[in-house]
């Protein structure tokens, strides 16, 4: 990264941060001016400002006691420990990347499918969108109760949840993609008596290529939250939705904040490595790899 | 008269000669002998007419056109646009149906001339995959005609010689200029060996210094390959340039005005100083003409 890049996100960041403080102060003001005042002591604008910044449940966390709690989760105890905060967000990158594998294979296939047989176009493209108006929220603790019922819990049902949101941007950018090869290349093949498998083989994929690690990219972050949807009715034993229903029954509002920054962290990380895979993978301009 | 018709029209098919307005190049027989000699006929195009229908009207693309093209021509098909040049060679390359006529390469139709693939075909763009390197975009017809791997790169070498493309094997399509690629989609038409090549104004998109190299390229390339070419092209000067024939096709109805003999009086080897020569100009002369004459009908 050149300065010129770092500098627009470090100013961004500081503004960021600078807001931040300032909603921790005008949220968390009334509660501490009410401590202040059961404690009985004069206090000034000082002693508050002070006080919001150290709640124990504030209304809104300071960025600084988010830091300190994450720390804390993750180094007070071993990794695989039930306490400690990356053993959950382990257990959330699990279903969430299973669910991905499974969302990346249904979603192609289906692409696939709609692209080379015609009538499927008709029949299915209306369902696969039909399926993402039902609100994912509801649907998911009806899953979690069938598959449960069925003798399937654990990763199996949460991975389902993510893969129910994430092969729908898979399917339509693929479909996209596999309809992106320029009409002259597609003549070209017709000229060289190229039969349907092979056009599909030597052009329409490799065509769809850049369509579909966009769709990736989008898919994956879904499935981070497909899978904390899902820990959020299986009763919370583990994972980061697990941990933010177990935040929001205590009002441990900090917990909450870092079990939020710990799945944002792992979306971007996976978001990352999709957009690594597709460096090494697709060749298609000034962009790519030389 | 039906019967009578149908007869000449057979007996048009044994003679061989071309039905259109000025007396064509002779043309040798080449009755049950499969060789490449000159003079066997390598397209037959009798009476093709292509209609297809518009938002409220029929669109005459093609009008009772009839062309012989014979083993070794370079043939040009000039005119404005709209007057059925690019669609006359779909027809060629079976990218088309045309609505009545009858078309034979190499004796077969088109679907069957396809399917055997016997024709390059260059776009108007060089259609390259951008995903390949040069040489693998060479390879690619290769590829689908199931050569083994090593004959494939020594045959994608070979050609990539041929256009002057050498160490650019490992290259990029976006890499190059907008004329090597031309170049690149060149010799992945040839990588196969197609007898007939068929190029729709394959430097059309390319400035005119870049244009009068590649044509000097190609005119040398033909004359050591011998390939049978039909070549779409918008400019005078290209087309007497690198011609034998140059088809004068005129548009609303699509059909052709005039077809003009360059062999007799040029050189078959070609420099670009021929283009000051009096024949050049008078050729290129005839050619305006008969654009012009085709204009003059829908002013």
């Amino acid at each position: 990264m050149t300065t010129e890049r770092i500098l627009p996100v470090a100013v961004m960041s500081l503004a960021i941060i600078i807001l931040w403080y300032a909603g921790a102060v005008w949220l968390n003001s009334p509660q501490a001016a009410e401590a202040l005042t059961r404690a009985g002591a004069d206090w000034g604008t000082g002693d508050l400002i002070r006080q919001t910044f150290a709640m124990k449940r504030p209304i809104l966390p300071t960025p600084d006691q988010v830091a300190v709690d994450l720390f804390q989760s993750l180094t007070g105890t071993p990794v695989t420990h039930i306490r400690n905060l990356l053993y959950h967000t382990g257990v959330t990158a699990g279903s969430a990347l299973t669910g991905f594998a499974l969302g990346v294979l249904l979603g192609v296939g289906l692409a696939v499918g709609i692209v080379q047989v015609r009538t499927l176009e008709a029949s299915l493209l209306p369902w696969v969108i039909a399926s993402q108006t039902i609100p994912i929220l509801a649907i998911a603790p009806m899953i979690v109760v069938i598959l449960g019922n069925l003798g399937f819990t654990g990763l199996l049902p949460k991975a389902i949840i993510s893969m129910y949101l994430c092969f729908f941007p898979i399917t339509i950018g693929m479909v996209k993609g596999l309809r992106s090869a320029d009409p002259l290349t597609l003549d070209l093949m017709r000229t060289y008596s190229a039969g349907s498998a092979q056009t599909f083989r030597l052009l329409r994929l490799p065509a769809s290529l850049p369509f579909l690690f966009t769709s990736l990219k989008v898919a994956v972050a879904a499935s981070v939250v497909g899978a904390i949807v899902g820990e959020l009715p299986t009763g919370g034993q583990a994972g980061l939705g697990a941990r933010l229903l177990s935040g929001s029954y205590y009002g441990q509002t900090v917990q909450i904040w870092s079990a939020l920054v710990m799945a944002s962290l792992l979306g971007v990380t996976l978001v990352a490595v999709v957009g690594l895979a597709e460096r090494a993978l697709v060749r298609s301009g000034p962009g790519g790899g030389r | 008269m039906p019967a009578a018709h149908t007869a000449a029209h057979t007996a048009a098919h044994t003679a061989t000669h071309t039905v259109a307005a000025p007396p064509p190049a002779p043309l040798v027989e080449a009755e049950g002998e499969p060789g490449r000699e000159p003079g066997r006929t390598i397209v037959d195009i009798r009476h093709l007419t292509l209609t297809y229908q518009a938002a409220d009207h029929p669109v005459y693309a093609l009008s009772d056109v009839s062309l012989s093209i014979a083993q070794g021509d370079f043939i040009s098909l000039i005119g404005p646009s709209g007057c059925g040049k690019t669609t006359l060679m779909r027809v060629i390359a079976d990218l088309e149906q045309p609505s009545s006529g009858d078309v034979l390469v190499n004796g077969m139709t088109p679907e069957q001339a396809r399917l055997k693939r016997a024709y390059g075909y260059v776009f108007q763009a060089p259609a390259l995959y951008p995903w390949r390197t040069v040489e693998r975009n060479v390879t690619l017809p290769l590829e689908i005609m199931g050569t083994p791997r090593a004959e494939r790169q020594t045959r994608a070498r070979e050609q990539l010689e041929r256009v002057g493309l050498t160490g650019f094997e490992r290259k990029f399509p976006w890499q190059l200029s907008g004329g090597m690629q031309q170049r690149v989609s060149i010799a992945r038409a040839l990588a196969f060996n197609p007898d007939l090549l068929l190029m729709d104004e394959p430097f059309g998109a390319l400035d005119e210094i870049t244009r009068d190299h590649l044509n000097l390229q190609l005119t040398q390339l033909w004359r050591r390959t011998r390939k049978t070419c039909v070549f779409v092209t918008h400019s005078i000067a290209e087309a007497v340039f690198l011609s034998t024939r140059i088809v004068v096709m005129s548009p609303r109805p699509g059909r052709i005005l005039d077809v003009i003999d360059c062999a007799r009086d040029l050189p078959p080897e070609r420099t670009l100083d021929i283009r000051e020569s009096p024949e050049f100009q008078r050729i290129a002369h005839r050619v305006r003409e008969g654009l012009m004459e085709g204009h003059s009908y829908d002013d």
